[in-house]
């Protein structure tokens, strides 16, 4: 198994726009959850999923397959989505995120979920295991590589900048950080909060090949994915510069859509929207 | 009874302190506004830090602020503020004894639906071993508005736990609580309850009900496990003799071990520990995670049964 059929642009966007409601329909049964954030990241989600890792839904622990960290735990919505429909597990658990005895549970758990590579919801602490994973993967000479998303907020942790420093000098090649860059986190902007000063020129300095991107565009987000296939020296950094909540009118750049799940009006208005993206 | 979450005492709190006390300060890492320190922030700016998601920042921080005669509060999740930042809080806090006080909601099981990240049981016993520190979880809103007032007038490093979700109100604005003092809820003589935090309300129904039943539950709030009312637990062994304690936090180390050390110094008194059983929490409702841990009112007056047969 390696990777998904091969997707055009435009059949990742389609996808991406039902990854979109399929979350927001996740969150809106469950009463909570994280809309904000998994809309920012799902056109990159999808792009890993449907287009650039090599994962086999039949056999989710299998020992080559490509890793991924969601270091921003809280957008699980979106991962289990996109494992939901690459066919991880069965369909029906859309109803059962957050619910009591669910293999989705309110934050990322590798023992209950399967495609799920390790538990995480405690910001800043993915990016480390991540290395770990890129560390034994090249010691034991296997081609996989590990990716990792991490929010602009949860880039205020020391941790990440540890992790980081670790990668350089480790030169993880092997390794794909994408920063979900929406300028948001949970109080207010991230300029408001705490500056997160330019993302891009601080993995610079740590050691890292970076690439700028727009997070929101398919052909972008694939054109920077096949660009780190290529070996090097240096652990790899793409900084997307993303909306939070985007697809949906009333929840982009609305920092209270951060953790807030939708009632069944404003989640039957989100899916109108986006409908009319996959028209 | 009416219901209200203990941080939402603690926005409150701060809001009325902020007008009193000049040196407060109040440290934010990002989740102002679910531990409910918004108000205080746009109220009182000048005494106000964001030092966003970065908990250990925060700590060292604070430490700093206590050294230049400032009292700072550190608001974040239980989960954040004890682990997290432990080492911080030994090094900068605990060590020097300075003035650092720790403020943290989603105590306990009561971030039920975010699962087991976000659920913090072992914060209590682990920061009850470390010098110097004072360890504290109210059981309502109105002792949680005196224990906070309380902590910031008592020297030294105070580490406070409130609940996410809204709580039975069982005391009044003019009851008066003292850090380390436990207060007795209920007079009995058959057998004594020692209950903190949100279990306390479960606690009072069961020992009401038993009441009923014509057993006479003495019902104590232990808001503080460190340092523990040695007398309150002494009478309870010496009076009652058998004793339930009972707490929303691993039974590893917290309220029940700090009761077991003194009954086990007397050699004294016949114990059960109820809380929760050295195991991860799951994402679903609270009172069912409770359950599963065997923490029910029938599960307390069935506990207390046993210890009264024999
Ligand atoms: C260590 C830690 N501190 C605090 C939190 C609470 N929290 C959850 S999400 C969040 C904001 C995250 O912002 P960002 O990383 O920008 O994520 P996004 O905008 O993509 O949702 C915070 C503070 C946490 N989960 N972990
Ligand atoms: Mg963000």
């Amino acid at each position: 198994m390696t990777g998904y059929s091969p997707q055009t642009i435009e059949e990742l966007e389609l996808q991406a726009a039902v990854v979109r409601k399929t979350l927001l329909q996740m969150i809106h049964e469950a009463r909570s959850g994280h809309p904000g954030g998994s809309l920012s990241a799902a056109d990159m989600m999808t792009a890993l999923y449907f287009y650039e890792m090599r994962v086999d839904p039949a056999n989710p622990k299998w020992e080559d397959r490509d890793r991924f960290v969601l270091s921003k735990g809280h957008v699980c919505p979106v991962l289990y989505t996109a494992l939901m429909l690459r066919g991880f597990f069965p369909m029906e658990e859309v109803h059962n995120l957050r619910k009591k005895g669910s293999i989705l549970q309110g934050h990322p758990d590798m023992k209950r979920t399967p495609g799920v590579d390790i538990s995480t919801g405690s910001l800043g602490q993915g990016l480390s295991t991540a290395v770990g994973m890129a560390i034994a993967a090249k010691r034991d000479g296997r081609k996989l590589r590990v990716f990792v998303m991490l929010g602009d907020g949860e880039c205020n942790e020391g941790q990440i900048w540890e992790a980081a420093q670790s990668a350089s000098k480790y030169q993880l090649d092997n390794l794909i950080v994408l920063v979900d860059n929406n300028t948001l986190q949970n109080d207010g902007t991230c300029d408001a909060i705490m500056p997160t000063l330019d993302l891009a020129t601080k993995f610079k300095a740590f050691g890292f090949d970076v690439l700028e991107i727009d997070g929101h565009s398919m052909e972008a987000i694939v054109a920077a994915l096949c660009a780190t296939r290529q070996e090097g020296i240096r652990p790899r950094c793409i900084v997307a510069h993303t909306v939070k909540g985007k697809g949906v009118s009333f929840m982009e750049n609305v920092v209270m859509w951060h953790g807030m799940a939708p009632d069944a009006a404003q989640y039957a208005q989100a899916i109108r929207e986006i409908d009319r993206v996959l028209e | 009874m009416n219901a209200i979450a203990t941080r939402d005492a603690f926005g409150h709190e701060l809001l009325a302190m902020g007008e009193a006390y000049e040196n407060l300060y109040v440290i934010d890492c990002d989740i102002g506004k679910s531990c409910k320190t918004v108000d205080f922030q746009i109220r009182f700016p000048a005494k106000h830090v964001n030092v966003g998601i970065a908990e250990q920042n925060a700590a060292g921080v604070a430490a700093g602020l206590a050294t230049m005669g400032k009292v700072p509060f550190i608001s974040t999740y239980a989960v954040f503020g004890s682990m997290r930042m432990l080492e911080q809080i030994r090094q900068e806090a605990c060590y020097p004894n300075l003035n650092v006080k720790i403020a943290c909601s989603h105590g306990g099981l009561t971030p039920a639906n975010d699962g087991a990240s976000h659920q913090c049981i072992e914060d209590m016993g682990i920061l009850r071993t470390i010098p110097n520190m004072t360890v504290i979880m109210p059981a309502d809103y109105w002792s949680a508005r005196k224990l906070i007032d309380a902590a910031y007038h008592y020297p030294g490093p105070v580490y406070l736990r409130f609940t996410r979700d809204p709580i039975p109100v069982i005391y009044t604005e003019t009851d008066v609580f003292e850090i380390g003092r436990a207060r007795e809820v209920l007079a009995g003589k058959d057998a004594t309850i020692l209950a903190n935090g949100d279990v306390l309300s479960l606690a009072m129904q069961a020992a009401g009900e038993m009441r009923e039943e014509g057993v006479s539950v003495r019902l104590i709030d232990m808001h503080t496990i460190k340092p523990l009312d040695r007398e309150a637990v002494l009478k309870a062994i010496y009076e009652t003799g058998r004793i339930v304690t009972i707490e929303d936090h691993n039974i590893l180390n917290g309220l029940g071990s700090a009761v077991a050390e003194v009954m086990a110094e007397e050699g004294k008194g016949k114990l059960k520990r109820m809380g929760v059983q050295d195991r991860f929490g799951e994402s679903g409702p609270y009172e069912l995670l409770l359950a599963d841990n065997g923490v029910t009112v029938e599960d307390v007056k069935k506990n207390v049964r046993t210890l009264l047969q024999d």
